[in-house]
């Protein structure tokens, strides 16, 4: 059955969703695949669209100029959901969820529930003011951090994050490592995410994370504990990218000619909830920049939340989730399949 | 006017149309040379850089950029990888004046 998005929302005057050669839902029927939720496991929570980057491939639009952030009632709306169902991990992301003002009354409630945090950090924000003890922060409250160094390499990294992000994510990682982050034995974790740093797919995830952990302890004397890989959804900029570049046609075609049915069953989005700065309710991150709200009679804000209800949902889905479906997948926490 | 389209890669199979016995086989062995085996992907995907800028084969140019990005090489690596095919090119090149001195030598006193 074919997911029609709520609302067709447009980017530059062209759909917001990529063109694709097949449609994603055609390709899973072709597949004889059905994409249902499972357990909800996760509470992924956007706070908001303010961030100190504007990286090129961003696909929340944030950067310093947003002012979209999540409020206290919400925030406790999302602790209650935590507290009531017993969800076992919450995940932060944002733009850079620390610059919210409620980033560490959100942290420190949640860590009282008894919950797993997780905080997608991008590291440079450490830098902005009041933010340079955050890694005593995130140890006094056993966070598990993921940060995205896209390569080990400057060039890289400052093509896609920006001119001075490189050297600012390497003291960073030095920082988290002094407090234990991403040091054996300190149960402390620091995952980094690879994403390309352009129109094609990561590679193998166990080549390229020994190729990090070489040239990071190597090169910087830089320790972590997992990399994952994430492939580049085709959504906002990267979307932008891809037709400013002449590439959209192209990387679609190898989206769908990559399609893996073996990455179906371990897809995020049949795990967790995703809650916007708002409180709208969507089946991952990507949806929710599309405006891609969960399907059917559901309730559509964490403040009706009820947990039973989003247990063997259909996944509304659309084209740019040929992005978590290639080669070896894709998600919040890297490849899916091998 | 230009005898290179980018579009024709994808047309590739069409090749297949007649003899397609013969493409099967050529197809079967290609993409056998591309997998893991006492190279690994990622260094088959250098050799195979290297080789179509020395053949001078655009589609395979595109293919093997895109496959040795995908396989975690960097730029740095792969212009290293096209200087020493070049290098090899341009030494083949370089010894055949070996020839030329020999001639040379025979003509002359």
């Amino acid at each position: 059955m074919q997911t029609e998005p709520v609302q067709i929302i447009r980017r530059n005057g062209k759909s917001a969703f990529p063109a694709s050669p097949v449609g994603f839902d055609e390709k899973l029927q072709a597949n004889n695949l059905e994409l249902i939720s499972a357990k909800v496991d996760t509470l992924q929570v956007n706070v908001g669209k303010l961030c100190n980057q504007a990286c090129k491939h961003c696909h929340v639009d944030a950067s310093p100029t947003r002012t979209e952030i999540m409020s206290r009632p919400v925030i406790e709306a999302c602790l209650n959901a935590l507290r009531k169902y017993k969800i076992p991990t919450l995940d932060i992301t944002g733009g850079a969820p620390e610059l919210i003002p409620d980033f560490r009354y959100f942290v420190t409630e949640a860590r009282k529930i008894g919950a797993k945090i997780i905080v997608r950090h991008n590291l440079t924000v450490m830098f902005e003011p009041n933010q340079t003890d955050l890694p005593e922060f995130f140890a006094e409250n056993r966070v598990e951090v993921i940060s995205s160094l896209p390569y080990f390499l400057q060039q890289q990294t400052d093509a896609q994050r920006g001119a001075g992000v490189f050297d600012k994510s390497v003291e960073a990682i030095k920082r988290l490592n002094v407090v234990g982050y991403g040091v054996e034995g300190s149960g402390l974790i620091l995952n980094l995410v690879y994403n390309p740093v352009g129109a094609f797919l990561p590679p193998a995830q166990s080549q390229i994370e020994t190729d990090f952990r070489r040239e990071l302890k190597t090169r910087y004397n830089l320790f972590f504990n997992n990399l994952f890989t994430i492939t580049n959804v085709p959504v906002a900029r990267f979307l932008d990218y891809l037709r400013r570049s002449g590439n959209e046609e192209k990387y679609m075609r190898k989206l769908v000619g990559a399609f893996n049915p073996a990455t179906v069953e371990n897809l995020m989005c049949r795990n967790l909830i995703s809650i916007d700065w708002t409180g709208k309710l969507y089946d991952c991150d990507f949806n929710q920049m599309l405006e891609l709200s969960v399907s059917g009679d559901l309730p559509r804000t964490i403040f009706d939340f009820d947990l039973k209800q989003f247990a063997n949902r259909r996944i509304a889905t659309a084209n740019h989730c040929f992005g978590c479906t290639a080669g070896s997948g894709s998600s919040c926490g890297g490849a899916v399949a091998s | 006017m230009h005898y290179y389209n980018e579009e024709d890669l994808a047309r590739f199979g069409e090749i297949g149309k007649s003899r397609p016995d013969l493409f099967e086989k050529f197809m079967a062995w290609y993409q056998a040379c591309q997998e893991d085996g006492a190279l690994s992907k990622r260094e088959k995907a250098l050799i195979g850089l290297a080789v179509s800028v020395v053949v001078q084969c655009p589609y395979c140019i595109d293919a093997y950029t895109q496959s040795s990005l995908e396989n975690g090489s960097n730029q740095e690596q792969m212009t290293e990888a096209i200087h020493l095919a070049s290098a090899i090119r341009g030494g083949a090149s370089l010894i055949h004046g070996i020839q030329s001195h020999n001639a040379h030598d025979k003509i002359s006193m």
